[in-house]
């Protein structure tokens, strides 16, 4: 042997006879981005069924819509004894409330819990060695989980808020006039959640992804409480703190969006709480959340097709 | 030369200080079936994916069938199966080499047919509608083999293909290998079980401290001596001394006498001299220099961890 010397050569036996190239079957170059997407969507969303995540995450939503059916049910009863028919609807539009914010929470939280781990936990397996060594796009992979995961957050919101707004016009006869809106405006709190938490898994364990975005999410959560009350005690200071934070996550800006379009002004007015509206973000954080989220999207794809795995 | 399929100049990967791959060179020719070996930590796993585009390379070149590594169209012409072969264990396994197949490009018709050949191919033809995650580690690999294939690669990179194998999925890595080569593809195979390396492939590749230290043809290392072990009873000097006239090299170790002839002919006169000067000769065996006793002498004694 000698050292270190590098010994560059082809085999001696195995060039000697000219051989053909092998009959492959010419695959161009690939299955092109969208198909490469809609594999990738199909399979992240069968992922979450296949594993139960979807039909646990069904079934907690349907006790959590039969819990409030039957509370709905005994406040109504208990009201309708006692309190004037304006009182009534106040009761059953502050419970609505109540729930749709747990439902908001649920809804965050399963955004956050059940992406944290599709990037990193794929690289830390090795699953997706074999994956992005075919020839597909890394983009269109990040791209189809996020479709997949969107799918499944819109049949859980649709679900949770949905089935809430449902129940109290069913039994209680209430119906805003922007439910739609309502719906849309929790759902974009779980997308922009969502892509946040796929950004950070492509660079970040699965762990600190989640805690990552649930950290944001408290940060956006305490800032739109200091909002309500600066704006509450004409404190400038904490009103810009506030609005500072929702730039940083605008999540709870959009849930205090969902809050004034569900209930009646006179409802929203009263005091500090998740829903009131003494300060309701504008349309224009609507938009920015939108964005907030398309640029989390981007920015996921981005790291992913750029790192090593 | 015969054409190229894998022509690497002075890859070389660092993280921060720390240097994985200091110099990848090496040209593999289509239908070569070559070896990468080297200790734990040696660079090759750093080596492999930066040959597939996984890892970007802080320096150097490399083509993969004449172009780029990593590109789109390189990739459709390669397989491959990871080290850590773990896959969506939730799909079945013919939901697996479809769901691969169709990100290689080919159409549910085309997998339609191949799915079965190859889940049979591969001894899984009974299971092909059970969960991955009921798999054994020895099937998973052998799912991760059809997945590896379903695109009949040019190229086919294999990184650690038998380490969960049982005897008979050990030979059917290999039959796979030699199918493979026979139709012209390549294979780049990294294993740390070298009578496997030994028996699949041309030409080896030894990497240390991430640098290739040397590169042969299979067996290529043997020396044209003839060295062979004799087992003796009834040794005696004169025996000794005569055997003298054919080897200066021969030491008696208890009832077996090595001894290293210049030419393979001397043997049959070895055996003479011994049964003629009074020595019992019950077995005679050629001693080589196996891939493992190589790869033990190139990497020295185990650092340790």
């Amino acid at each position: 042997m000698t050292g270190n010397a590098i010994d560059v050569h082809a085999a001696a036996s195995a060039p000697e006879q000219v051989i053909a190239e092998p009959p492959a079957i010419r695959l161009g170059r690939g299955p092109g981005a969208w198909r490469t997407t809609l594999l990738m969507a199909r399979v992240t969303f069968l992922e979450a069924a296949r594993r139960k995540i979807l039909w646990i995450a069904g079934l907690a939503g349907v006790a959590f819509l039969a819990f409030f059916w039957t509370a709905l049910h005994f406040v109504l009863k208990h009201e309708r004894a006692q309190a004037a028919p304006v009182s009534v609807r106040e009761g059953l539009v502050m419970m609505t409330m109540m729930v749709l914010y747990a439902g908001s929470m649920m809804t965050s939280l399963m955004a956050v819990l059940t992406s944290c781990e599709t990037v990193s936990g794929e690289i830390a397996s090795g699953t997706i060695h074999a994956i992005a060594t075919k020839p597909v796009e890394r983009w269109c992979l990040v791209l189809g989980k996020w479709i997949g995961f969107v799918a499944m957050l819109t049949l859980y919101v649709s679900l949770i808020e949905g089935g809430t707004i449902g129940l109290s016009w069913l039994v209680g006869g209430y119906l805003p006039h922007h439910a739609l809106a309502v719906l849309s405006l929790v759902w974009l709190q779980a997308i922009v959640l969502l892509g946040v938490t796929m950004a950070a898994s492509t660079c970040f364990s699965s762990l600190t992804s989640g805690a990552v975005s649930l950290g944001l999410y408290g940060l956006a959560f305490v800032g739109g409480w200091i909002e309500q009350f600066g704006s509450f005690q004409h404190m400038k200071a904490l009103v810009d703190l506030g609005i500072l934070s929702s730039l940083i996550m605008p999540s709870d800006a959009l849930w205090r969006r969902a809050a004034f379009k569900f209930q009646p002004p006179i409802l929203g007015s009263v005091g500090v709480s998740p829903f009131s509206s003494t300060l309701v973000p504008s349309n224009a954080m609507v938009v920015y959340a939108a964005l907030y989220a398309l640029v989390a999207l981007l920015l996921a794809q981005f790291l992913f097709s750029r790192r090593d795995l | 030369m015969a054409t190229l399929t894998i022509d690497a100049y002075q890859l070389r990967k660092t993280y921060g200080a720390r240097t994985a791959v200091r110099d990848l060179t090496l040209q593999v020719a289509r239908g070569e079936a070559f070896g990468f070996l080297g200790p734990n930590g040696a660079g090759k796993s750093t080596s492999i994916k930066m040959l597939l585009g996984l890892v970007k390379p802080t320096g150097g070149s490399a083509l993969l069938l004449g172009k780029p590594v990593g590109t789109r169209e390189v990739r459709a012409r390669i397989g491959f199966l990871p080290e850590h072969f773990r896959f969506y264990d939730w799909l079945s396994a013919s939901e697996l080499i479809l769901f691969h197949g169709r990100l290689s490009g080919l159409t549910e018709d085309v997998l339609r047919h191949k799915i079965p050949q190859l889940l049979e191919r591969v001894g899984l033809g009974a299971q092909h509608n059970k969960p991955i995650r009921s798999f054994s580690k020895g099937m998973m690999q052998r799912v991760g083999l059809a997945q590896a294939i379903v695109n009949d690669p040019e190229i086919l990179f294999l990184d650690e293909p038998t380490s969960g194998l049982d005897p008979a999925g050990r030979k059917l890595v290999r039959e796979v290998i030699a199918e493979q080569r026979s139709r012209g593809a390549t294979v780049f195979l990294n294993s740390h079980l070298l009578g496997e390396v030994e028996q699949s492939c041309d030409r080896v590749a030894f990497i240390r401290d991430g640098r290739i230290v040397r590169m042969c043809e299979m067996g290529g290392w043997q020396s044209n001596e003839t060295e062979v072990a004799i087992k003796v009873a009834r040794m005696n000097s004169t025996a000794m001394e005569r055997l003298q006239e054919f080897t200066q090299d021969l030491r008696l170790e208890g009832q077996v006498l090595r001894l290293r002839a210049t030419q393979e002919e001397h043997l049959p006169e070895v055996i003479r001299c011994l049964v003629e000067n009074g020595v019992d000769v019950f077995s005679v065996i050629p001693q080589r220099v196996t891939l493992e006793d190589l790869f033990l002498q190139m990497m020295g004694p185990d650092p340790g961890l």
